[in-house]
């Protein structure tokens, strides 16, 4: 399987994942 | 007006942006450059003259950042660290800040080093400095997603708050 990391695409799918994910945290931080 | 807000701010968001531009030519011009020069062999004036430049001015603009980050933070440093519910959104943002400068100093720094010269390395350890340093990079550039987002896009929680 082909590192995500390597694409340039990859990176920027990841990093909107990775910012859905944290935004559900912060909203569980948050009590929400 | 507060001086110390607002020329903390003035220069979070300066050094923020020449770190992540910086981030971004690495990871968008310089990466896919470096190999289509090694190709017809002109990369070394690449690491020679452009690397050595931007690698100064990205890590020491990462320090900076930071700096003006916890400055503009103030008394709210540890309630943000601390990620208290009050705090979260702004708090997340700065862990991702900080994390993406330990990555800077701590880990695509000294491989930069041993890729420009700067500290003596064999072969193998160049090409494994080259790979963590890549890998790493881009960690970082794919942090800056969410690090932004807490940071502006989401106005420090107004996203929950309104």
């Amino acid at each position: 399987m082909p590192n995500p990391l390597d694409s340039l695409w990859g990176i920027v799918i990841l990093g909107v994942v990775a910012t859905f994910a944290l935004y559900r945290f912060a909203a569980w931080l948050m009590g929400g | 007006m507060d001086y110390v807000p607002a020329i903390s701010r003035w220069i979070h968001l300066l050094a923020g942006i020449m770190w992540l531009g910086l981030l971004y030519y690495f990871n968008f011009v310089q990466v896919g450059a470096l190999k289509a020069a090694q190709a017809d062999g002109s990369a070394g004036a690449i690491m020679k003259y452009v690397a050595p430049r931007a690698l100064f001015y990205f890590r020491w603009s990462a320090v900076l950042t930071w700096l003006a980050g916890a400055a503009l933070l103030g008394a709210d440093f540890g309630n943000a660290f601390m990620l208290r519910p009050t705090h979260a959104a702004i708090g997340i943002g700065a862990w991702l800040g900080t994390i993406m400068l330990i990555n800077v100093w701590f880990l695509i720094w000294p491989c930069q080093k041993k890729l420009l010269g700067l500290v003596d390395a064999s072969e193998d350890e160049k090409a494994r400095a080259r790979r963590v340093a890549y890998v790493v990079s881009r960690i970082n550039t794919v942090l800056s997603f969410p690090m932004l987002f807490f940071m502006a896009a989401g106005a420090h929680g107004a996203i929950y708050f309104g």
